[in-house]
């Protein structure tokens, strides 16, 4: 099981954090804290894991991790996971977030949040490794994004025959 | 409405968006807070207005703030607002909301069921999708109860995409709900050979979290996975496989062996190093469950421990890392194998990286034996010189002591070289384990009697040099060592050389700053230290210098009498009058020493840690019962008896010490010499070596000739390096001794049990420098040897410890909503159906009764039955508000008119064939048996039904519960006609359950029954006005023979047409997408599209299939009816009444009005049945009248005005379209006429 996917910059800033067990808010802020001490410390030449923070779970538990650019990618999972497989799920998390976003940067990620939420619920569900298949998770993602785009097309379009009922019923009124 | 929607998209332009929000945010970073604290009282306001889209780029905002750290949970209503848009956009914003604040504690939680099971069955699939999605993360009890069923449905959707996200929710749903286990498994184990890898893969993972937990339950699963893992060629289903297996081989060696070739050939075989590495790590597994010695597996462990050797060379230090990780797992069962690449993890404990070099520190703790132990703290103590972070140093110094300490202290020869460390240790800055140093330094100078006297001296310079260990604040840590020293210093006295000094030491004005439980410490030993002296001068006759000592007491304590801390006080000023009263007896001249001594007089016996729980209670002593009734319920429960426990626990123990006698000493002395005798590890003293050391009460101890060459005297600093130099040369004077002995052939035979060989030296052939006898630890008498390792309680996954192999049973069908009765439903199935919400009812009233009893025994259990109550409770009373679809745990799924053609014979067979169907889709088919139209057997078979689930109830429960249960389950059967003829029950009686599964056509081949109509969509967008309708229809098999090809063809009418795939002619028919195998039910779904909605409608269909039995196979065929009612195209929707006042009052509605005459039923009842069955929501109720509201899919408003009085209901009714009103107004009176 997963237990958490967190992301944030270099300087501790959260970008994006999915929580899969409830914690309160403060928690889960000290969690993102804890976690950034401990990975940010670490050079660039170790290790990708990391013995489990105090928070989450407790010894059980592994932070495997990725540090890209200027953000970390920071899973906590429990012992049934592969360490070397989830080191390959966020190779493909952010494969798969740079073909979405098109060169992914940091900016994309603090501004479109609920994107990579969507993204992620295509790949991780509820703790689960749920797609780890570039190509299908990528395919669900923009369908999902045209049947948005659909719906807000043909808000546009309600407004606009309104636009122009109302113009017409203007109209008749002044003649 | 479409006005308000350009309204919205017109303020939405004058509002923040989460981009803007953003912008915001970063634009003020020095006033953030402030910042953000405007933004949500804007995001207050627009959460306020009616505009959906509003809403959603509000809630949108505080899914980004959520993150921040802010609580949103004010905000929760909301979420659910916009997770029920009809708007995909918003519906997944309100669902990511949901999915990122919603836990067990928030309360609307219960409000969504209904939304998230009219999601669940969307045709769209991105909207089930997101539902899933969204569930998986705020899943409760409450929830996975209520949606078990559907999701289960879900697991055989059309589409992979949603069969995979319900396979994998089905996991949360079994923690949360544990009785969805076992009528779910079957289904899941099914999705194993789906098709379609995704699903294959979630089912692997659900079955393997679950296996994980509980590895028994699911051996019997080995030989599909067994299968799957010689076939699949998907690495992340192979390792989730292959990790199973890891878990499961500990239960089942057999299955071990089989592996063993397999995973062999992979490993040889694969490219990928995750699944190379999983393959390893399950052969350690593997060959730790096999038995060791098994000649031919030492090639395997071979294999592993080279491919391990390959991974930790590698420079990529990610695979050096799992190297070491499982390199430390072949440790356990083969440390020879591992032993023989010390140099590569010596070499890793210098790597840069501090996980590796923890990991590494963890295979040394295997790694040590008596020949190396030495050489390898000694590496560690150059580590810990060098180490620069305190946690690393940390983990280093315990791994010392661990390492020294492990098995009763197996692999120390030489304790003054052990004690040396200690002490070395203490010289560590800042550490956090002063407390470990000091339990190891006591542990050692209780339980090694000849090493007292290093010891003692080594803890008095240590005492000397307190103001080393507590001069910088930053040690505080390690001060504790001295509590330590003192004790040791004080309770062996007799071997300090000058005790006068030690004593001044521990009375230094310094003393005073270290902590006080210390300080307690050092006066108590200063009194026993003061004892030792006297004793000392009477000796000599000096008792000018023992009058000294008693001066030197009472000048330095009132020190410690001042001191803050009680106990310090209390031992201060105790022994502060003790010593003045010597005093006066010492100016007298008497001599006081032998008494004074006799206050510390006896030895301690260290105990055993679990000495205390294995002391056997007596019998009829029960410590669960109150002593005194608990004052009230608000107070925490358990905390009481514990402190009383804690409290008188240590008195218990103590006394028994003191108790000891002398015989009983014997005696243990006798058992313990006998188990030592027994214990190999254990080295016997060989004669020759030791001096007799002639004490009362202790053995024939060796005693050590101190070499006094080693500066032992350098302050706090003992130089535990000098100890590795004599320990080679000791060892080697006694090699060559050895070989002396034998050739001169011996005289005297060695220790029992001792080779004496002379070939490479071998472990055995190191024997210690010094005899030492460690002391065992002492528990009681009678100590019951189990060594049972409780495991948490609290643990979800216990609960999912189910045997899935068991035949389902009938109690255990998922709940599934209750449906409501067709148009040919009997009287008598009515009946039948009635009694199970009295049992309900009952149970929740029995478990009332049983509450009130169980309290005093069982505070915790009756509190989950409190909560239990509740939840039936609220059941009910979700029912009566208005939330028809609500699911009531009624395990019985009636459905209507069946021909009277079970006999008691299908009875009998009942439980088998329920048995055998468990693959079944809903618990439709398993209620099969309950069908019989004829009361006769019905009653007898209900009753049977009882029987059944009374049987599990009996599993779960108490027996001593059973007989009442019985007694109830009985009555429950007779209240069922009760409760129809008593016309007035009471206001809680529960609603009698509905069915909504009708028969819609059988032949002697299958059997489908159609769900009701209920899942109403209107399209969105262009299709205005055209509606759409799901049936659900369950395929039974009635026959022994496989069913195949089956074809779902209707006629389509003018007004109402089946969906065809596109390119499907409108005659063709639709493949129904599952085969059916003798016995199993499954369930498809099919849309038609309806364009008037203001008649009912009926539709002719066939069902062509083909039968193949072993012999031959023919076309069968199927007529049938598709009856869609008015009320079909009816949704629940919840109106407010200001609302509902002004649609009546609008005037723009037409009347009609209906009596029904003789029910008898009460009032809430009737208004539930409406709700139920004609999805109708009540707005307001007064009394015996009632307002109720829905509305059809095509925007129709209906609403009934119901009145009650005597027999007589009056219903008057108004809605926009006169002819739909009155069907529904006829089939409302069908309905009742019914009943």
């Amino acid at each position: 099981m997963i237990k958490a996917i967190l992301i944030f910059n270099n300087h501790g800033k959260p970008r994006m954090s999915k929580f899969y067990e409830h914690y309160t808010e403060d928690t889960e802020q000290q969690i993102i804290r804890e976690t950034f001490h401990l990975v940010s410390k670490r050079d660039e030449n170790v290790c990708n894991f990391l013995e489990g923070g105090l928070l989450i779970g407790g010894s059980e538990n592994k932070l495997i991790y990725r540090h890209y650019a200027t953000l970390y990618f920071v899973f906590c999972v429990d012992s049934s996971e592969s360490e070397l497989g989830i080191l390959d799920l966020i190779q493909v998390f952010v494969e798969t977030l740079d073909k979405c976003f098109e060169n992914v940067c940091e900016l994309d990620l603090i501004f479109h949040l609920d994107k990579v939420h969507n993204i992620l619920a295509e790949m991780v569900m509820g703790g689960m490794v749920l797609e780890t298949n570039m190509s299908e998770i990528i395919t669900q993602v923009e369908a999902q994004g045209k049947m948005e785009k659909s719906e807000t097309l043909t808000l546009l379009f309600i407004c606009q025959s309104m636009r122009q009922s109302q113009a017409s019923r203007f109209s008749s009124k002044i003649s | 409405m479409a006005l308000k929607i350009v309204k919205g998209s017109i303020d939405r332009m004058f509002d923040k968006n989460l981009q803007d929000l953003v912008r915001g945010i970063r634009n003020h970073k020095e006033d953030e807070a402030k910042y953000i604290s405007t933004c949500i009282d804007e995001i207050k306001q627009e959460l306020k207005q009616d505009n959906i889209a509003v809403k959603a780029n509000a809630v949108c905002k505080l899914t980004y703030l959520q993150m921040l750290g802010y609580d949103v949970s004010w905000a929760a209503f909301n979420i659910v607002e916009v997770m029920s848009s009809s708007k995909f956009t918003y519906k997944r914003i309100g669902y990511l909301a949901a999915s990122q604040c919603f836990h067990e504690g928030t309360d609307v939680i219960m409000l969504t069921t209904n939304q998230i099971r009219k999601d669940l069955s969307s045709p769209n699939q991105y909207d089930t999708g997101v539902a899933l999605t969204g569930l998986s993360c705020f899943v409760t009890p409450d929830l996975a109860r209520d949606l078990a069923n559907d999701i289960m449905t879900l697991m055989s959707h059309t589409k992979p995409y949603i069969r995979k996200k319900a396979v994998l929710i089905m996991y949360k749903v079994f923690l949360k709900y544990p009785e969805s286990l076992r009528p779910a498994f079957p289904r899941l184990k099914e999705k194993l050979e789906d098709p379609d890898p995704g699903v294959q893969s979630a089912a692997v993972n659900v079955i393997c979290e679950l296996a994980r937990r509980n590895p028994k339950n699911y051996l019997s699963l080995a030989p599909l996975f067994f299968k799957l893992m010689t076939s699949s060629t998907n690495n992340w289903v192979l390792i989730k496989i292959i990790k199973l297996f890891g878990a499961l081989t500990p239960l089942e060696p057999r299955l071990g062996k089989k592996l063993i070739e397999p995973l062999t050939n992979l490993i040889h075989s694969t490219s990928a190093m995750s699944l190379l590495y999983e393959c390893v790590n399950t052969v350690i597994a593997v060959l730790i469950s096999l038995s060791s010695g098994m000649p031919n597996h030492s090639a395997s462990i071979q294999l592993c421990v080279q491919k391990l050797r390959i991974l930790i060379e590698d420079s990529d230090q990610n695979l050096k890392y799992l190297g070491l990780l499982a390199m430390s797992k072949i440790l356990k069962t083969h440390p020879k194998s591992v032993q023989s690449h010390k140099d590569l993890i010596l070499q890793c404990l210098d790597d840069k990286d501090e996980s590796i070099r923890l990991r590494a520190l963890d295979l040394l703790y295997g790694m040590v034996s008596k020949k190396n132990l030495m050489e390898i703290v000694k590496k560690l103590m150059l580590h810990v010189d060098k180490a620069e972070g305190t946690t690393y140093r940390d983990e280093l110094l315990t791994k010392i002591i661990d390492i020294c300490s492990q098995s009763n202290y197996q692999y120390i020869t030489n304790f003054e070289w052990y004690i040396s460390i200690l002490v070395e240790l203490t010289r560590l800055e800042g550490t956090r384990h002063g407390h470990l140093i000091a339990s190891q330094m006591l542990d050692v100078a209780i339980r090694v009697k000849a090493i007292r006297g290093f010891a003692v001296a080594q803890m008095a310079t240590l005492l000397d040099n307190a103001h080393l260990l507590t001069g910088n604040t930053q040690r505080n840590g390690i001060c504790e060592v001295l509590y330590a020293a003192a004790w040791i210093c004080g309770e062996f006295s007799e071997h300090l050389e000058d005790p006068m000094q030690t004593l001044e030491a521990m009375l230094r004005p310094k003393v005073a700053t270290l902590p006080g439980h210390i300080q307690a410490v050092y006066v108590q030993n200063a009194a026993k230290l003061f004892a030792t002296v006297l004793q000392k001068h009477e000796g000599e006759t000096d008792s000018q210098a023992a009058q000294e000592t008693s001066q030197l007491l009472i000048d330095r304590l009132p020190l410690f009498v001042q001191s803050a801390n009680l106990e310090v006080q209390e031992r201060a000023s105790c022994i502060l009058q003790l010593v003045k009263y010597i005093q006066k007896l010492q100016q007298k001249n008497v001599e006081v020493a032998e008494e004074v001594t006799a206050l510390f007089a006896g030895e301690l016996n260290p105990v055993a840690p679990k000495a205390q729980k294995k002391v056997p209670i007596p019998e009829g002593l029960d410590l669960d019962a109150w002593i005194n009734e608990p004052p009230s319920e608000s107070e925490s429960e358990d905390e009481k008896p514990k402190v009383v426990f804690a409290k008188e626990e240590p008195k218990h123990y103590r006394s028994r010490h003191t108790e000891v006698d002398e015989k009983e000493l014997a005696r243990r002395r006798e058992v313990r010499k006998q188990e030592q005798a027994n214990n190999p590890f254990y080295i016997k003293a060989s004669p020759s070596s030791q001096k007799v050391y002639d004490a009362p009460g202790v053995e024939h101890i060796p005693v050590v000739q101190i070499d006094l060459s080693v500066p032992l005297k350098v302050p706090g600093m003992p130089m535990s390096d000098q100890y590795l130099k004599l320990e080679e040369e000791r060892r080697q004077k006694e090699k060559a001794e050895r070989k002396k002995k034998e050739k001169k052939k011996k005289r005297e035979k060695r220790g029992k049990g001792r080779k004496a060989d002379s070939g490479p030296e071998s472990e055995e052939d190191i024997t210690p420098a010094h005899q030492v006898d460690i002391v065992t630890e002492e528990m009681p008498e009678n100590a019951l040897p189990s060594d049972d390792d409780d495991k948490d309680p609290n643990d979800p996954h216990k609960a999912l410890d189910i045997d899935l192999d068991k035949p389902l049973a009938d109690s255990e069908k998922l709940p599934v909503r209750t449906h409501r009765p067709e148009v040919l439903k009997s009287p008598a199935e009515d009946r039948d159906s009635k009694s199970v919400p009295q049992e309900t009812k009952k149970k929740s009233s029995k478990e009332k009764k049983e509450k009130k009893k169980d309290k005093e025994k069982d505070r915790k259990r009756s509190k989950e039955e409190k909560k239990k109550k509740k939840k039936h409770k609220e059941v009910e009373e979700e029912l009566l508000e208005s939330q028809p679809e609500e699911a009531v745990q009624s395990e019985e799924t009636k459905e209507a008119a069946a021909p009277p053609t079970s006999t008691s014979a299908e009875e009998v067979t009942a439980p088998s064939s329920a048995a055998a169907v468990d693959t079944s889709s809903a618990a439709a088919p398993e209620s099969e048996p309950d069908e019989p139209k004829d009361t006769e057997p019905e009653d007898t078979k209900s009753s049977k039904h009882k029987k059944k689930k009374q049987k599990k109830e009996k599993e779960e429960k108490e027996k001593k519960k059973k007989k009442r249960h019985h007694h109830h389950h009985h009555h429950g059967d007779a209240g069922g006609e009760d409760s129809v003829q008593n016309g007035t029950v009471e206001e809680e009686e529960p609603l009698p359950p509905m069915s909504n599964y009708s028969l819609l056509a059988e032949n002697s081949y299958i059997k489908m029954m159609k769900e009701d109509a209920e899942q109403v969509y209107d399209i969105q967008g262009n299709h205005q006005d055209e509606s759409k309708v799901v049936v659900s229809v369950i395929f039974e098999n009635k026959s022994d023979s496989f069913l195949k090809s089956m074809e779902f063809n209707v006629l389509d009418s003018l007004n109402s047409k089946l969906q065809r795939p596109e390119g499907a002619g409108p005659h063709d028919g639709l493949t129904v997408p599952f085969q059916l195998p003798p016995g199993v039910s499954n369930e498809a779904r099919f849309v038609f599209s309806v364009q008037s909605i203001v008649m009912p409608q009926k539709l002719k269909g066939t069902l062509t299939f083909i039968v193949k039995s072993d012999e031959s196979s023919t076309h069968e065929k199927l007529d049938f009816k598709l009856h869609f009612t008015c009320t079909s195209y009816l949704i629940t929707t919840p109106c407010y009444s200001d609302a509902y006042a002004k649609l009546l009052e609008s005037g723009d509605l037409k009347g009609s009005s209906l009596r029904l005459e003789g029910i008898n039923m009460p009032f809430h009842h009737l208004l539930a049945r409406i709700c139920f069955h004609h999805h109708f929501s009540v707005v307001e109720r007064i009394d015996s009248c009632a307002s109720m509201y829905s509305r059809s899919i095509q925007g129709h408003h209906v609403c009934l005005l119901v009145k009650t009085s005597d027999q007589t209901v009056s219903i008057d009714a108004k809605c926009d379209e006169p002819s739909l009103l009155g069907n529904v107004l006829d089939e409302i009176k069908q309905t009742f006429s019914k009943c």
